[in-house]
């Protein structure tokens, strides 16, 4: 079977969890003999989307960094869009392009309308986000007429009216993949246009794939959608078989660990990170705080850590990758994963394979599959410093965390996921198609 | 000729309220809960059982026999929070047709840890089921039934007991029955009693199991499963949670039914009867020797401690409450003593369990906690607020003196 898969992002152009799933998913599908086209848009600007500051452009990057395994990405295609397609298009003129496109193709049977209503009603909205989506679904279009291919398959609400469009002018299946909602990412203060977007994709999408039962809720809660279209397909995680490298991080050895490691962005809750930092610090002083990564709200957390009195406990590394992450997660003693709304969180699991073990929010996706680790309400900073003196004081805490934990995360694998979507996929291609 | 011994077990924790490392208050332990649970448990199965129980007596005239094991824990609680259960229980004791047995007055894990501690739990219970229920106990179980030579040689040595029960666990018996009375290698004066766990768990366990083959069990067939005994046993133990009637098994299962019916279906047979376990100890030679060199105990399928003592929280949080026993004693402050062993009681450790954590099954009933995780912090938290305490007691008598 052939999957034309749409992303934002890939490893090593990554921003967060997206990423890394779209990276372990193809490839335990490359395993199971689906072959995938993935479609990325070359360039990622950043200036607009602050959560994405610490992405690089392409240009950043020597080939010789990315890391593909040939032997086991075999079965996937990679095709990027041309960055100089007119690059100063306006979000308008693509989508009478893409108009055209589907007119041109409206000969055939199907019946296949454009999200419209998406684009129509945010015609006055012509931010650099907004242009480069469509400039993606355009580009996503053009390269689908030259493949063959029997699912759509695009990850989050960038790719959606890349999605939109293909399934239209191909008439093919179209599945939706919703690593994260604008409810997650924003709270109540939705951008109406992604919203917009998001709910045109799920609503055009044949099938619906929510990372977690927290996320299906949202779909059905605010967006309308009917249960039966959407599957909860949990994320995986690999096994890293590296042995560790001991590095040094700049703090003293006796000294503890406590480790945040992500977007410093609202939805990801660094206040009450330090708000539970502050408390922890009541009560036991060899302990440091690291906060690896970067967003929208890294300043004003740092001025949050200097007014709390703190500021020489909390340390910000910036945005981590690949071997730095290794290090970090090496040092650390506890990852506490705060957020206030995570629909999945690939990064518990990932702390857990390198042994560290984890305090989750309950408000997360990823509290849905795992048992041995700790958890608190995002907005309990009581509960969460309790936590967390309780693993830095009583290592046998720690150390049972660690043991099952581990055990406990290998059980979740990029192959079942893998195998969720090709019977989805199967489900759809052996039934007709109909919007 | 077999004879039926029933022994119920019947116990609640004092549970710990949510405490936190920034609690400094002295109050560990949930009254809300433990009192809801308490009269919850009273309602559905103490009052409505021990009515049965003290009824069946009645009507067999003293031919129907049970016995009793209550920790001091619950005995406790019951006079504070449902003190009209107390009062069932004295009626039943009055009969002369029930047995009190002996246990750690915590329902404790001291023998693995403080023989002295052990010692004076033990005696703590006796007086107390003395005091209120004017029999001094004769046979002693021990919390969860753990056993093993060690412990039935210092039952032996205390000089005031008959016998002890434990678990009839395949790998003592070896293919014998556990309807024999036994004897521990060590000559002495105890003998063993073991429960028929199948019997036991048929009740206990598989009772309102629709799965079960044998589902529904009535009390005739159950009857003639203990017929079949007959000239192959003295006595059949069939030892059980109390909860067992009404709460683990609800009312609407039929349990009551069952156990209304049972001794009428059991006396059918002219040579069976009901005896306590004082009585069987009296009427029955010991056959043969059990040699129990590790320990066992009724928990699981394991039938080992690795519900109590499966991973390093779990054995952490014992051996830390037992490092403190010389410092809590020193202080001479009755209420620090009392908390500390409050915090013996076995259940707390339970709740640390993460053998079947992930599955889910048994080890939620009343289980407080969302994760064993939560409760070893829950415990170690109370532990070192109650370690800081001993330490500042300590301290100000110490002024006192100088």
């Amino acid at each position: 079977m052939k999957i034309f898969m749409l992303g934002w992002e890939f490893p090593p152009f990554i921003s967060g969890g997206l990423g890394t799933a779209c990276y372990g998913l193809t490839k335990a599908m490359s395993k199971l003999g689906l072959e995938i086209t993935f479609v990325l848009p070359r360039t990622i600007h950043t200036d607009k989307l602050s959560t994405h500051v610490n992405m690089r452009t392409p240009a950043d990057i020597t080939t010789s960094q990315i890391v593909l395994d040939e032997n086991e990405l075999k079965n996937i295609k990679f095709k990027t869009i041309d960055s100089a397609l007119k690059p100063y298009a306006t979000a308008e003129s693509y989508r009478h392009e893409i108009e055209d496109m589907i007119r041109a193709k409206q000969k055939r049977s199907s019946t296949v309308t454009i999200g419209a209503e998406s684009l129509d009603c945010n015609a006055h909205y012509a931010g650099d986000m907004y242009a480069e989506v469509h400039r993606y679904a355009a580009s996503a279009v053009k390269l689908a007429l030259q493949e063959d291919f029997d699912v759509i398959h695009a990850h989050d609400w960038m790719t959606y009216p890349a999605g939109i469009a293909v399934a239209a002018v191909t008439g093919k299946p179209l599945v939706i993949h919703v690593h994260s909602t604008e409810f997650d990412r924003s709270g109540e203060n939705v951008n109406q246009m992604i919203y917009d977007i998001e709910r045109a994709g799920m609503h055009a999408a044949n099938r619906i794939i929510a990372v977690s039962y927290l996320t299906k809720n949202i779909i059905l809660a605010r967006y309308g959608i009917d249960g039966e279209k959407v599957d909860v397909v949990y994320n995986g995680i690999e096994r890293n078989g590296n042995g560790f490298n001991f590095g040094k991080i700049g703090i003293n050895k006796d000294e503890k660990i406590v480790l945040f490691l992500g977007r410093i962005t609202m939805q990801k809750g660094p206040e009450y990170f330090l708000a539970a930092a502050k408390k922890v610090l009541e009560v036991m002083d060899n302990v440091k705080f690291v906060m690896a990564g970067s967003g929208d709200m890294m300043r004003q957390t740092i001025e949050l850590a200097a007014e709390l009195g703190i500021g020489s406990k909390i340390l910000f590394t910036g945005f981590l990758r690949g071997e730095e992450v290794r290090k970090v997660y090496e040092r650390a003693d506890l990852y506490v994963m705060p957020s206030v709304s995570e629909p999945f969180g690939i990064a518990p699991l990932e702390a857990l394979n390198h042994d560290v073990p984890v305090l989750i929010s309950k408000q997360s996706g990823v509290s849905e599959v795992l048992t041995h680790v700790l958890k608190a309400d995002f907005w309990d900073v009581n509960e969460i410093a309790n936590k967390i003196v309780a693993v830095l004081k009583y290592p046998p805490l720690q150390m049972t965390l660690k043991e099952h934990g581990n055990f406990e995360v290998r059980k979740l694998k990029w192959e079942d996921a893998a195998e969720k979507c090709r019977q989805i996929y199967e489900q759809l291609v052996s039934q007709p198609v109909c919007v | 000729m077999p004879s039926v011994c029933f022994y119920f077990q019947v116990h609640q924790p004092y549970r710990l309220r949510h405490y936190t490392v920034f609690d400094e208050d002295h109050r560990y332990f949930d009254t809300f809960k433990n009192k809801a649970i308490c009269q919850k448990v009273a309602n559905k199965c103490y009052l409505p059982t021990n009515k049965l129980i003290l009824d069946l007596i009645k009507r067999h005239d003293g031919r129907f026999r049970v016995a009793y094991s209550i920790t001091g824990v619950l005995l406790e609680q019951l006079a504070e929070y449902a003190p009209e259960v107390m009062s069932t229980f004295d009626a039943l004791a009055r009969t002369g047709c029930v047995e009190f047995l002996a246990e750690t007055y915590y329902h404790s894990l001291s023998f693995l840890y403080s023989r002295s501690e052990f010692q004076e739990q033990i005696f703590k219970h006796m007086d107390t089921i003395e005091r209120l229920f004017g029999q001094r106990p004769k046979v002693f179980r021990n919390t969860e039934l753990i056993y093993n030579n060690e412990l039935a040689a210092a039952i032996d040595e205390m000089g005031v007991f008959d016998g002890i029960i434990t678990e009839g666990a395949d790998r003592i018996l070896a293919g014998r029955s556990p309807n024999f009375l036994y004897k521990p290698p060590k000559e002495g004066k105890v003998k063993l009693l073991l429960k028929n766990y199948a019997l036991s768990d048929d009740i206990a366990f598989r009772f309102s199991n629709r799965g079960w083959s044998e589902w529904p069990l009535m009390s005739n067939k159950f009857s003639e499963w203990i017929n079949r005994v007959n000239g192959n046993g003295y006595v059949v133990n069939l030892f059980m949670d109390y909860e067992t009637f009404g709460e683990h098994q609800w009312e609407d299962t039929g349990i009551f039914d069952f156990m209304r019916h049972l001794p009428d279906e059991i006396m059918k047979h002219p040579d069976n009867n009901f005896k306590t376990p004082t009585e069987a100890i009296a009427a029955y030679p010991a056959t043969d020797t059990v040699n129990v060199p590790a320990l066992i105990s009724w928990a699981d399928t394991e039938r080992d401690l690795s519900a109590w003592l499966g991973n390093a929280m779990q054995s952490n949080a014992l051996h830390e409450l037992y490092r403190m026993e010389h410092n809590i004693k020193k202080t001479g402050d009755k209420v620090i003593l009392s908390d500390w062993r409050k915090l013996q009681s076995s259940d707390h450790f339970y709740y640390m369990c993460t053998k079947y954590f992930s599955d889910g099954d048994v080890h939620k009933y009343f289980n407080p906690y969302d994760s064993p995780y939560d409760s070893y912090i829950n415990f170690m938290n109370v532990m070192g607020n109650l370690e800081k305490r001993c330490t500042d007691s300590s301290r100000s008598r110490q002024k006192v003196t100088t």
